[in-house]
């Protein structure tokens, strides 16, 4: 699915991501911990593209393409869709108008017929209830005004519309209550095939009780410093970072 | 108040609105030459060339004699080179006349040239309801749907037919809106304008169809002098829609028209323009001066509807504007105005409540880009016996890139305690994040540019209609469009 190899990335000149090796195979889930500011929602804005970040070294490839070389636009028509940490209000567009327009755009590019305003209407309308989301979202503007948690619960509707091939998730598990935790992981594991394939950004093993990963994976400052199993996870639980990062100070710019 | 707000750094934007004008081109039509400058001579020979009525003659030189006395209004927001009016040639016309039986007699340069503008005529006649008065340069070569009208009793035809056909209703009405001594433009474009359109819808009559003229502005250095009447007799309603773009052209033009509504009791007049004059290159050089007085007057219960979608021009000077002179009369003002490179747009509106229980909307969008400099101006005053007089206003600006500008400069004037008068202004900015987001979701960058553009437009453009709004639609993506990918 995707090979990550030797990535590494600067912000305003200053290098956050160091070096990154990930491979993501078709029906893996893949968790994604570590502290705050490690890079992990720069690790996917990378991967989908944000111009802010600049590549600096490595490649990418997805379903055998070569990823950094793709517009943002080309990356989420090929099938690579990321859940926002932070969803972006949109005024003025309904989220119904939007999704019928992202999926019909990513559909042309695969030369699939587009979705007529009625199909696209009826597969909403049946996303929406996987997620027991409040019909009255899908017609207000994109985000604008969304509860933090409503927001993430659309960040997961747009994922089941457009079915993409790699989901990064980032941290969509946080701000939401425990009932909307459940009904967002259960749309995740509808949406788990042995074709796709998810990366989960979380701070809280709570979620990987919900949606069991195959690895899971620490970043520190920009590396991947430890990968395991769901074990892991629990470790971190217990013992929290210290006990990896320890080996890793010895960094200019600490 | 006078906000002025620059944006942070956007570069997506910023490269987005680098774009050029599409719909510059050039047709050759054969046009009647007239001699450079004015003078009395001059406004004999165009009014001669007309056929005209003495009266309306003597008008015109009463006109240009106040004129001379007038100079040009320094207080907009917008910079320009100095006009010389000498240098303007006053009077256009295509060589072969335009006494047509059919389409097919039109110079095909000409069908070829509205095909490009994705107005087809022969198409025109069979689409939904649209009768097309479409005036090339001064003078109006095609006219369809004439009959249907007339046999409701509406006149729809070039102001210089009417001129000779019903001088009576041209005589009572011309100038009552818009003196001829109102503003240097007014009294310019009386003294010369060249042609316009006329409409009278009798009274009690609904007019059948919308009725829309297209411009086009295209003898070189010929200024454009439109003039505009339109009669709603008591109890009637009328739609008018005015449209055009222009060719590419690299000098300076002047277009200075008026346009004068009348709704008598209970009538109503929408009058709906999409404007896409040649704004001028990157780099800010030629592009249209347009200076308009647009006004209308209700009587009561009436009701007068302007909706302005404004893409185009190097120099936008507009104030469509009601005077709300019946009592329960209602205006509204729905205007969309983009600028982007060099363009500089300063227009608004104005709402003068003179009636008992009038009642006012402005809602005002406007998208600056580039280097442009975009102000809304906008009056409303409540006169001493307006009692209950309401009014609200919204303006909205949006900037896209960090080198243009957005201000707003309303002005109340209320005489009269009853009235409640609202003003809400906003300012926002497309951020490079609103656009990663509809790019990560598989939407380009001037489609998303496009969908986030119309969506802050879509109040105005709901009140356009149908056919139209699609139209605007297409003439802000082509405005905004730029050299991305
Ligand atoms: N656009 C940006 N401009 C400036 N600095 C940035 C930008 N994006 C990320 N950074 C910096 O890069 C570092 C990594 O940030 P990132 O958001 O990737 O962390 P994270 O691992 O996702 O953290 P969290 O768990 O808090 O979400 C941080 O120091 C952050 O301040
Ligand atoms: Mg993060």
């Amino acid at each position: 699915m995707i090979k990550i190899r030797n990535l590494h990335a600067n912000v305003e000149g200053k290098e956050i991501l160091r070096g990154i090796n990930l491979d993501v195979n078709a029906g893996e889930v893949h968790a994604i911990m570590g502290p705050n500011g490690s890079g992990k929602s720069t690790l996917a804005n990378v991967l989908a593209g944000h111009e802010a970040y600049e590549v600096t070294e490595g490649e990418v490839i997805f379903e055998g393409k070569n990823l950094l070389d793709l517009a943002p636009e080309d990356r989420a028509r090929e099938g690579l869709f990321l859940a926002f940490q932070y969803p972006i209000e949109i005024p003025g567009i309904s989220n119904t108008s939007f999704l019928q327009t992202a999926l019909n755009e990513i559909r042309k590019y695969k030369g699939l017929p587009e979705y007529s305003a009625k199909e696209f209407l009826d597969l909403i309308k049946a996303k929406a209830v996987v997620l027991n989301m409040n019909p009255s979202l899908l017609s207000r503007p994109v985000n604008q005004g969304f509860s933090g948690g409503e927001k993430k619960r659309n960040e997961i509707l747009q994922m089941l519309i457009l079915n993409p091939k790699l989901a990064v998730l980032d941290e969509t598990d946080s701000g939401l209550d425990i009932d909307a935790l459940k009904i967002v992981s259960k749309g995740v594991n509808v949406f788990r095939s042995n074709k796709n394939a998810v990366i989960l950004v979380t701070h809280y093993q709570r979620l990987l009780d919900y949606i069991v990963p195959d690895f899971v994976h620490v970043l520190y400052r920009g590396k991947i410093v430890k990968s395991g199993t769901k074990d892991l996870a629990l470790e971190l639980e217990e013992k929290g970072y210290e006990w990896l990062t320890k080996a890793e100070l010895p960094v200019e710019n600490v | 108040m006078n906000e002025e707000q620059k944006s942070d750094d956007m570069k997506v934007v910023e490269d987005l609105t680098n774009s050029e004008y599409k719909w510059g081109f050039v047709s050759d039509i054969e046009e009647e030459e007239f001699p450079i400058g004015l003078n009395e001579d001059v406004i004999r020979k165009i009014s001669a060339k007309k056929k005209e009525p003495e009266w309306m003659t003597e008008w015109r030189l009463k006109a240009y004699k106040h004129w001379l006395t007038l100079t040009e209004p320094k207080w907009p927001k917008v910079k320009y080179p100095e006009v010389n009016f000498q240098d303007i040639r006053y009077f256009a016309a295509p060589k072969k006349k335009p006494e047509y039986e059919s389409l097919d007699e039109v110079d095909p340069e000409l069908v070829a040239t509205f095909e490009k503008l994705g107005i087809p005529i022969e198409e025109q006649k069979t689409l939904a309801g649209v009768a097309v008065d479409a005036v090339f340069d001064s003078v109006s070569v095609a006219t369809t749907f004439r009959e249907t009208l007339s046999e409701k009793g509406i006149i729809f035809c070039p102001i210089s037919e009417a001129i000779q056909n019903h001088p009576d209703l041209v005589k009572k009405y011309l100038g009552s809106i818009v003196p001829y001594t109102d503003n240097f433009y007014a009294s310019l474009n009386a003294a010369v304008f060249s042609d316009g359109s006329f409409a009278y819808i009798p009274k009690g009559v609904r007019c059948p169809m919308e009725l829309s003229t297209y411009f086009r502005i295209n003898a070189m250095n010929s200024g454009q002098f439109e003039r505009t009447l339109i009669i709603a007799d008591e109890g009637s309603y009328v739609s008018y829609l005015e449209g055009c773009t222009a060719p590419m052209r690299d000098e300076n033009q002047l277009h200075a028209a008026v346009v004068e509504l009348i709704a008598l009791d209970n009538a109503g007049i929408k009058y709906s323009t999409v404007q896409n004059w040649y704004p001028g290159n990157k780099e800010g050089k030629g592009g249209i001066y347009n200076f308009v007085t647009k006004r209308g007057l209700c009587k009561t219960n009436a009701k007068i509807s302007w909706t302005q979608v404004e893409t185009g021009s190097a120099v936008t000077w507009k104030y469509p504007s009601c005077i709300l002179q019946g009592d329960n009369s209602v205006g509204e003002f729905y205007s969309v105005a983009v600028t982007n490179n060099y363009q500089q747009a300063d227009t608004g509106t104005k709402m003068i409540h003179l009636g008992k229980n009038t009642r006012s909307t402005i809602i005002s969008k406007g998208i600056s880009a580039g280097r442009s400099d975009n102000s809304y101006r906008g009056l409303v005053k409540v006169g001493k016996n307006a009692d209950n007089a309401r009014n609200f206003s919204q303006c909205d600006s949006m900037l896209m890139g960090n080198k243009c500008g957005a201000h707003t400069f309303p002005y109340i004037e209320v005489n009269n305690n009853t009235a409640i008068v609202e003003h809400e202004a906003t300012t926002s900015k497309i951020s490079d994040d609103q656009i990663f987001y509809l790019n990560q979701r598989g939407i380009s960058t001037e489609d998303a540019v496009n969908m986030i553009v119309n969506g802050f437009c879509k109040e105005v453009f709901k009140k356009l209609p149908m056919e139209f709004a699609v139209e605007a639609q297409k003439l802000l993506a082509i405005s905004l469009e730029g050299s991305v990918g």
